[in-house]
């Protein structure tokens, strides 16, 4: 994987937008990417690229909004309206919250929130604490056998998770060793997040550029490695962090197999899964209703975490 | 002489406990780690193999069978059945969801306006919940008044029966999950294209070379190592695919959407056949890590 974390390069093009302003014109020769500079500042240059912008703001919006939208008013629609054809675009009875009170009702969302929270919740603690003083360990105090273990953790990422979902199904069941089973436990969720190489490539590959003697520094004056990592290296490491912790959640919360398979009571879902094992079973539109509210969480995060979310996923995205 | 080896010696010690103590706090933090990968990844992997070589009902005591399971798994009509719709989903998806984000990042790549707002549109389907996105479309699909009827219906097209029919389901299928994965490939190609340097394009134009022999001479061989590790990437996560048939279709109609994950599934939920599900996923496992070694091997020439 050759995939470095750099910071989000600010785009080219808001560069040229800028300019773009003072000198009127839409390409500079600051930047150029294919299509010629000169070729965009003449006339058919510039009908070309307005087509061409409004095209993919039109396609873009139609592919990847209005199914969103469908949803959102869909949830604002009674029953009859929903089933009318040919469809309402915008919903008659304005905004109508009924679907949302019978979503709420019907699937105890309330709970279903709880639940996925304290799954996400403590997956994101568990994998802090575990990944993070593991690839620091790795990084900076170099153990014997240091190699090899992290060979085998990243050897883990040739894995495709789906492949391996039966003997790991079979394996919560009956842990080895310690015979446990942590069916319906939120351990089974909170664990098996943790082992994840993607997290301490990501995190080591940050350690690792953490210079030396800044540590050595701080072990001259006697601090020890738990201090060392706790007040020079988290801090520093905040953007990797950032980026680890918020697909850490995300992944939880968008998970649907694996909590399918180990939290089968109904008390103990996620909201995915219950409303899929639901979904027979409620009208439309409340069904509906619980979609967005299971969507909403991960969009407000993607609102907020804009930023990292694009630079984690150039950085290192690239997942199997 | 005396004196300076027992200096070596003694400057030898201390340097001896510190790399045992610095050792002994490296395996106290990575005890959590061991632990878990040990349980959760490293011998699930052995576990799968076990599995697959028993007959396990899971209140007796398994027993050895040799390759029993795999001739079980093989026999069955929906065995290859599950492997061409599996290969067919795949290649399907390749279609649409592999060239399609790439000639969309290199039209972002050249607008001026608007990119922060279509990089954000693009993306927004990878972030929900892909229970959300599935569901969504099986009412779109809905025979009777789901959308994409009406749409058809509104520009006089007859309507299809989508999931309901087996000649349609799959496309089906393939639609959801490209819609609900294109974003990333967008966005990963956008990058990349960001990183070809200017020099380039200005030199090839020089030389005469017109749009679409720019494309083909510098912006396809500059993006060739993340297009070829994009394609196999893609080509391990479409074969897993497991949600769509499991959520949409049941693998139906007449086993026109099974695919080997699901059948997996099958195996073991439905058929309580653990075994067999083993076998199969060993199967899986063996055909996607072919493509995963030379994934290791693209990525690590693109790293030199």
């Amino acid at each position: 994987m050759s995939l470095t974390l750099q910071r989000p390069v600010r785009p080219p093009a808001e560069a040229a937008r800028r300019s773009k302003g003072r000198t009127g014109r839409l390409a500079t020769t600051q930047f150029r990417t294919l299509v010629s500079p000169h070729a965009l500042n003449t006339r058919r240059g510039r009908t070309v690229y307005w087509i061409v912008l409004a095209f993919m703001l039109v396609s873009f919006t139609l592919v990847f909004i209005f199914p969103l939208y469908w949803m959102i008013t869909g949830a604002l629609k009674s029953s009859e309206e929903l089933s009318q054809i040919p469809p309402t675009l915008f919903p008659k009875g304005g905004f109508n919250w009924d679907s949302y009170k019978q979503a709420w009702d019907l699937l105890d969302l309330g709970l279903l929130l709880k639940n996925t929270v304290v799954y996400a919740t403590g997956a994101w603690l568990f994998t802090m604490a575990i990944d993070v003083t593991a690839a620091y360990a790795l990084s900076k105090l170099r153990p014997i056998f240091g190699k090899v273990i992290l060979g085998g953790m990243l050897a883990t990422l040739m894995i495709p998770p789906m492949v391996i979902m039966l003997p790991l199904y079979v394996t919560v069941l009956d842990l080895p060793i310690l015979h446990v089973n942590l069916l319906n436990t939120p351990w089974a969720i909170w664990l098996p997040a943790a082992a994840n190489g993607f997290n301490i490539f990501l995190l080591k590959r940050f350690f690792d550029s953490i210079p030396r003697e800044l540590l050595e520094a701080a072990q001259m004056d006697g601090a020890s490695p738990t201090r060392i990592l706790w007040s020079i290296v988290l801090p520093i490491s905040r953007p990797i962090l950032g980026v680890v912790s918020i697909f850490t959640i995300v992944n939880v919360w968008r998970d649907f197999v694996w909590p399918l398979l180990v939290l089968p009571d109904t008390e103990k879902m996620t909201i995915s899964v219950a409303i899929n094992s639901l979904s027979q079973t409620m009208p439309q539109n409340s069904l509906t209703a619980a979609l967005v509210v299971a969507s909403i969480p991960t969009i407000v995060v993607f609102f907020v975490f804009q930023r990292h979310i694009m630079a984690g996923l150039t950085a290192g995205g690239l997942k199997g | 002489m005396d004196v300076s080896i027992g200096r070596q010696a003694r400057r030898r010690r201390p340097k001896g406990r510190a790399a045992v103590q610095r050792n002994l706090t490296a395996y106290g933090f990575l005890v959590g780690a061991l632990v878990c990968f040990a349980l959760f990844s490293w011998y699930p992997m052995v576990r799968e193999v076990i599995l697959s070589l028993q007959k396990n009902n899971f209140v007796s005591a398994p027993i050895w069978v040799g390759l029993d399971n795999f001739r079980t798994v093989i026999s069955d009509s929906a065995f290859w059945t599950a492997w061409i719709n599996t290969v067919e989903f795949t290649v399907l998806a390749l279609f649409i969801g592999y060239v399609v984000p790439f000639f969309s990042a290199i039209i972002l790549n050249e607008l001026r306006h608007a990119r922060a707002y279509l990089r954000f549109v693009v993306y927004l389907p990878v972030m929900l919940p892909p229970a959300v996105s599935v569901l969504l479309f099986k009412w779109f699909y809905d025979p009777g008044s789901g959308l994409f009827n009406e749409i058809l219906g509104f520009f006089h097209i007859p309507p299809l029966s989508w999931l309901d029919s087996s000649s349609t389901a799959l496309v089906s299928l393939v639609i959801v999950s490209t819609w609900m994965n294109l974003g990333s490939g967008t966005l990963i190609y956008l990058a990349a294209l960001q990183t070809i340097p200017s020099e380039l394009y200005e030199a090839a134009e020089l030389d005469g070379a017109g749009l679409l022999r720019r494309l083909w001479h510098v912006t396809i061989p500059q993006t060739k190592l993340i297009l070829l590790v994009m394609l196999l990437l893609q080509i391990i996560a479409t074969m897993q695919v497991f949600i769509e048939p499991f959520m949409l279709t049941g693998g139906g109609p007449e086993d026109a959407t099974v695919t080997v994950a699901y059948l997996m599934y099958q195996y073991a939920f439905n058929f309580g056949n653990f075994g067999g599900g083993g076998a199969l996923g060993l199967m899986l496992m063996l055909v996607l890590i072919v493509f995963s070694v030379i994934y290791l091997r693209v990525s690590r020439e693109e790293q030199h």
